[in-house]
């Protein structure tokens, strides 16, 4: 192997130096009052232990051939994802629509986007081979669930702020959908504004990691480029269809049937 | 002949409330702060849950869908909301004759929202939801901002309006001078239920 491609081993000294700096940030919001410290402490000691955790298991998780496991595994990350993009909220629906809304919508942008992939155009045998099936959902669900908790917070705050517009609107006799319309568009803005920017400067300014690693593992470099590619678009097709699925499910449930704004339907 | 006839309303604490709103003539509405005159205007614009029966002619409100009940029974509020930046932006339909009768020339379409006094915007919202036609006005403490010389143009243009188009109106407002002179009947609002006071 050429010198280059080895791998240099981190100390825990490396680490702990990458971590100061995260502690830093902390002292420093708290310092300021930006009230992110303790959301981001804890979100930096889950990176840590969840990462070790699937370090220890991702060898024998690939190794893997029953379906109804890999399947299961997958209804893990997808729940996981949709709690996350809940937690994220600062509005919420009451009851289990929060949950249902997030974990459906990553339900379609996510699960179906990565079936149609691995069916379609991978074509792995097994279909369900967990070294494409696994990496290719948690891509999808990683990048759709931010875009998706973008666009729903923003669908949220900004409906909340702007109640007096949407009633004035309702008022002068616009529909449920008209009067919403603006709110759905900035929050479709602001879920996609993520991946857009990644599909921009991805060669120019970003390498994106798959395509990184595969190369530095010797992968030749226009097939890496192939699959960078490929879920570059299966992620922009996924976050788009998980965020106007979120915007489309919440705005309905922002009205009652007699097209009446319903902030009761709300967590306080 | 018009008719708004409302039977047996009940909303929130309120009711049961009936009340009859003949074409061309203004009713009057008023009562202490908190007593729910606005959540009534609110109620027949369908913007409030509600039980009882509004009909306008022989239209039972829940027969067509909010939105077109609201743009004939069209509520104005006492704070009407801006979302564009400018004036001209929130029109479609726009009469010379219907914003010079409020005292604006052409020239206000152009201005920012950000500069709109409270009795401009009051004005101006009218002469915005006027543009639907609607056949019946609540009217929500219409002119609390606006000064004498406004208040009578305001009035007097609604008067021409309502005999124009044979509509209605539930004028709800403090001033009880203002109430006897315009309306045709007038009403107090206390503990969830109507009186007549004429």
């Amino acid at each position: 192997m050429e010198e280059w491609l080895m791998l240099i081993e981190l100390s825990a000294f490396d680490l702990a130096l990458a971590a100061i700096l995260v502690l830093l940030l902390g002292v420093l919001s708290a310092s300021m009052k930006l009230g992110i410290t303790r959301q981001l402490y804890i979100a930096a000691a889950r990176t840590t232990v969840q990462l070790l955790l699937v370090g220890l298991v991702l060898k024998s998780l690939f190794a893997s051939t029953s379906m109804a496991f890999i399947l299961i595994i997958a209804i893990i990350m997808i729940s996981v994802a949709g709690w996350e993009i809940l937690s994220r909220q600062k509005r919420k629906l009451k009851g289990w629509w929060g949950f249902g809304v997030s974990t459906g919508s990553l339900f379609v942008s996510s699960f179906l986007i990565t079936l149609l992939c691995l069916f379609t155009i991978i074509q792995a045998d097994p279909w369900y081979s967990p070294q494409y099936a696994i990496p290719l959902l948690g891509m999808l669900l990683g990048n759709t669930m931010t875009g998706i908790a973008l666009g729903m917070d923003r669908l949220l705050q900004n409906a909340w702020q702007q109640r007096p517009v949407i009633e004035q609107r309702l008022m002068l006799g616009q529909t449920a959908d008209e009067s919403i319309a603006d709110i759905k568009r900035e929050a479709m803005r602001a879920g996609m504004i993520p991946i857009i920017n990644s599909m921009a400067a991805a060669g120019l300014v970003s390498l994106p990691g798959m395509m990184t690693g595969q190369i530095l593992a010797g992968a030749a470099p226009v097939e890496a480029v192939k699959y960078q590619i490929l879920i570059m678009f299966m992620i922009t097709a996924g976050t788009g269809l998980g965020v106007i699925s979120v915007l489309w499910l919440i705005s309905k449930r922002l009205f009652d049937e007699r097209e009446r704004l319903c902030f009761k339907r709300l967590l306080k | 002949m018009r008719l708004l006839n409302i039977k047996n309303l009940k909303f929130l604490h309120c009711g049961p409330v009936n009340l009859q709103v003949k074409a061309t003539e203004i009713t009057g509405l008023s009562g202490a702060s908190g007593s729910g005159k606005s959540l009534f205007l609110r109620t027949l614009a369908d913007l409030e849950a509600h039980e009882g029966d509004i009909v306008l002619d022989d239209l039972n409100q829940q027969s067509i869908p909010a939105h077109q009940w609201r743009q004939k029974v069209a509520l104005l509020s006492a704070e009407t909301s801006w979302w564009f930046d400018t004036v001209a932006e929130h029109f479609e339909v726009l009469s010379e004759k219907n914003l010079a009768a409020l005292g604006f020339t052409k020239d206000c379409m152009q201005w920012s929202i950000a500069r709109l006094s409270s009795g401009e915007k009051q004005r101006l919202g009218l002469l915005r939801l006027l543009q639907n036609e609607p056949e019946v006005l609540l009217l929500d403490e219409p002119t609390a901002n606006l000064d004498k010389h406004n208040t009578q143009l305001f009035e007097e243009f609604v008067m021409q309006y309502l005999e124009e188009k044979s509509a209605s109106a539930i004028w709800v407002g403090h001033d009880h001078e203002q109430l006897k002179r315009l309306s045709v009947n007038s009403y107090v609002m206390a503990d969830g239920g109507m009186v007549n006071v004429d």
